[in-house]
């Protein structure tokens, strides 16, 4: 079996249908955080993956560089938010924190 | 002596009572001597009047003078006011002026501590004023305007003691029946300025003689006359609009001698003098018919009448109606020789009967008098003197015009036929000196019927009596004939006072008054038919006979009835219960037009109110309800349909509201489920792949 594009696409779906999942249904904001940095990944994929298969030269692997990057850094101020979310709420529970409603 | 300063002195004459009445109406509260003013004005315009008039009738006897000046100027029309000198002006306004003193001095006495003594004063100067003025016109505007003026200066003083609502009343009633007939002044003048462009006496009569005539025939002449005509049938009290005269006796008593019988209620005799050549020979004709019937009627309502004052109202009418009558059969001059013989012994009568009522205390019912003839001696004498007069005694003044009116209607209707004339004359003479002799016996010679005021009645003080013995010496011959059997002996009528000439189309005269042939009539005086002339001459004698007869026989016939007793007056009432009541109610005239034209105008006045009410009112009322309704309907259609629909959006919204704020949880988790919906969904609905 010849591994072509349509792979590497249905795998990223896959992985960004886990993390569309995981910040759907998980209360705990960690998990939250964790399904969007699947998500990141899975267009990693495809951006590398397009840049295999596409006439883009080099540009896509740059490109998912950069989004490793930019999802470290993410990740970084993300967590920081969180725990002071969870300072002030004594909670990371998604559900619970709903002020802005009121 | 010019002319000239005939004129000035006329003017003078004409402000003088005017300049009286401005400072006493103006000033009188702060001038206690207003009424010295007054008798001095009115003095003064007497002596100048005397003057004046012997000046004219001297020196200018055959001379009309006339000034004029223009006073408005509209297009081609320019109206002029000025002064007419003749012979009856200035005669008229020698008579107007020494009556008027006359009562003046009188009043003195008379109205002595009526609080509004000094208006009375004023209100007279205003009525000389006024009575001059119609005297000395040359115009019918200026006519008119003093017309009205006499009229608002009678309305004054019938009304003087308007505290009394009967006094009131007839000041009232005295306007508006005036004004009745003045609306007919009003019209004539109208047509004849319509006609000629022009106001003045002069011009008019010119041009109709020069054949122009008002609607180009000569029933609008008749018409014309006979619309003036009416002025006088309301300033004079003729039938029938003669009610209010006897009213008119609510006023003050020497306001009744001087207004309601010597002056003013001669203007209307005045005016158809001014007139008369112009009246056609139709109009001359209905003029001497409701003059026959003004002389008769009310002399029939005086014989059962006992208020003293308005015995003597119905005798000032029944006069006026010979003077009237005299005027409308052509004997011109004997109509105005009693105007003015008129005059003197009528004002001698009421201010006689003025000072018997203040002697027996403000009785004017001659039932309750009598017997006075001891105590008032003066005033019996110039009573007696004036109702001799009155009845056409010989040697008095009264003879001389009143045969000479009998004559003249007896030779008109000798030429044409209408006999009720005379026949009306010749009876009212009987009944005048009937009445006027049942007033003298119950006034003055029966025993007395009421003791108390009897003994207290006294003669009245020398400033009543002197203008009694002046009135009542001017009711004798002496002053108009030196034969007082003859009238034509004396300057008066031989000189003084002629006929006009008519000026009116010879197929419209009556037919004894011919046309003067050129060069012939130098006076513009009349010019007889000889049958007539002959008429008149051969009734002079009979006429004379007759009418002493009949007032012999009338004075002799009050004498049995009151003085000696021999009929019984009640009985004699009680036989002829319905025609005594006729004259005792005045012919119910008052009744019938009460019935008549004061329901009517009532019922009309009420019918258009009903109108009024319910017809423009209603449709007022309607359109508001239509409008209230519409209004209504609008006000429905804003709060239901429009507001409704208004309600209807923010209800709407709200709903939505609702419906939406449940997708608004505030929960990430769930905003990323839509987003994440909403994007398939699109992506199916526009399938970009």
């Amino acid at each position: 079996m010849n591994v072509g594009l349509n792979h590497f696409l249905i795998v990223s779906t896959i992985l960004f249908s886990f993390g569309i999942f995981g910040i759907v249904t998980r209360k705990n904001a960690v998990m939250v955080l964790m399904g969007i940095e699947l998500i990141l990944n899975a267009a990693n994929i495809n951006f590398v993956a397009f840049a295999r298969y596409g006439s883009f030269g080099y540009n896509g692997q740059v490109m998912a560089l950069f989004v490793i990057v930019l999802a470290a850094a993410e990740a970084a101020i993300a967590l920081a938010i969180l725990l002071n979310i969870y300072k002030t709420f004594t909670t990371v529970n998604v559900d619970e924190i709903d002020r802005m409603k009121e | 002596m010019t002319e000239s300063t005939l004129i000035k002195l006329a003017i003078v004459i004409l402000f003088l009572p005017l300049i009286g009445f401005i400072i006493a109406i103006f000033f009188g509260k702060k001038v206690k001597y207003t009424y010295v003013l007054e008798v001095l004005t009115v003095g003064a315009a007497f002596i100048l009047s005397a003057f004046l008039a012997y000046e004219k009738l001297t020196n200018f006897v055959d001379r009309e003078i006339i000034s004029e000046f223009t006073w408005i100027n509209i297009g081609s029309v320019s109206i002029q006011l000025g002064m007419l000198l003749d012979n009856i002006s200035v005669i008229m306004i020698f008579t107007v002026t020494l009556v008027s003193l006359v009562v003046h001095v009188y009043s003195v006495a008379y109205m002595k501590g009526d609080k509004l003594y000094g208006r009375y004063f004023a209100y007279l100067g205003l009525f000389t004023f006024s009575m001059t003025g119609i005297v000395f016109t040359h115009n019918f505007l200026m006519m008119y305007i003093f017309w009205e003026l006499v009229g608002l200066s009678s309305y004054l003083l019938i009304g003087f003691w308007f505290e009394k609502k009967s006094a009131s009343d007839a000041g009232k009633k005295a306007f508006i029946v005036n004004r009745i007939g003045d609306i007919g002044m009003f019209l004539g003048i109208l047509i004849l300025f319509l006609t000629y462009n022009t106001f003045s006496f002069d011009t008019i009569f010119s041009q109709i003689s020069g054949g122009v005539l008002p609607f180009g025939t000569e029933t609008g002449l008749t018409i014309a006359g006979l619309l003036i005509f009416c002025g006088a049938i309301g300033k004079s009290a003729q039938f029938p609009l003669h009610v209010w005269l006897p009213d008119a006796m609510e006023g003050p008593t020497p306001v009744s001698a001087l207004i309601h019988a010597a002056t003013m209620v001669a203007a209307g005799v005045y005016l158809v003098a001014r007139v008369f050549t112009m009246l056609t020979g139709d109009a001359l004709l209905i003029i001497a018919i409701i003059g026959g019937l003004s002389a008769f009627i009310p002399a029939t309502i005086a014989l059962t009448q006992n208020d003293i004052k308005k015995v003597l109202a119905y005798s000032t009418i029944s006069q006026l109606g010979y003077m009237i009558m005299s005027l409308g059969v052509g004997a011109y001059v004997f109509a105005f020789l009693h105007l003015i013989t008129h005059a003197f012994f009528k004002a001698c009568l009421f201010l006689g009967s003025g000072s018997v009522i203040q002697a027996m205390h403000h009785e004017q019912d001659i039932t309750k008098m009598g017997g006075l003839r001891k105590k008032l001696p003066f005033t019996y004498v110039t009573f007696l003197v004036a109702s001799l007069a009155l009845s056409g005694i010989p040697l008095t003044s009264g003879f001389l015009s009143k045969d000479g009116i009998l004559a003249g209607t007896t030779a008109f209707a000798s030429l044409t036929g209408h006999w009720l004339l005379p026949v009306a004359g010749f009876s009212v003479a009987l009944l005048t000196a009937f009445y006027m002799f049942r007033l003298i016996i119950l006034t003055f010679h029966s025993a007395p019927a009421d003791q108390h005021k009897y003994e207290h009645a006294h003669e009245s003080p020398k400033l009543m009596v002197i203008p009694l013995i002046v009135l009542s010496a001017l009711s004798l011959f002496i002053w108009f004939t030196p034969n007082p059997l003859n009238p034509d002996a004396g300057a008066f009528l031989s000189k003084w006072v002629k006929t006009p000439e008519i000026s009116v189309p010879e197929n419209a005269r009556y037919d004894f008054m011919n046309s003067a042939v050129a060069g012939e009539s130098s006076h513009h005086e009349i010019i007889y038919s000889e049958e007539y002339t002959e008429a008149l001459h051969g009734a002079h004698v009979p006429a004379m006979i007759i009418s002493l007869i009949m007032a012999l026989s009338g004075i002799g016939l009050a004498f049995l009835f009151y003085q000696y007793k021999k009929v019984n007056v009640d009985k004699l009432a009680e036989k002829f219960k319905p025609l005594y009541k006729l004259s005792y109610n005045k012919w119910y005239f008052d009744e019938i037009y009460q019935a008549s034209f004061v329901a009517g105008t009532i019922g009309l006045s009420r019918l258009l109110a009903w109108f009024d009410n319910k017809i423009i009112d209603g449709i007022v009322n309607g359109s508001a309800t239509v409008t209230k309704w519409f209004s209504n309907f609008s006000g429905t259609f804003d709060n239901v349909i429009v507001d409704g629909i208004v309600n209807f959006v923010a209800y709407f919204s709200g709903i939505l509201g609702l419906v939406f704020r449940k997708f608004q949880t505030g929960k990430v988790q769930t905003y990323i489920v839509f987003v994440i919906f909403s994007i398939v969904i699109l992506l199916f609905l526009f399938k970009p792949f």
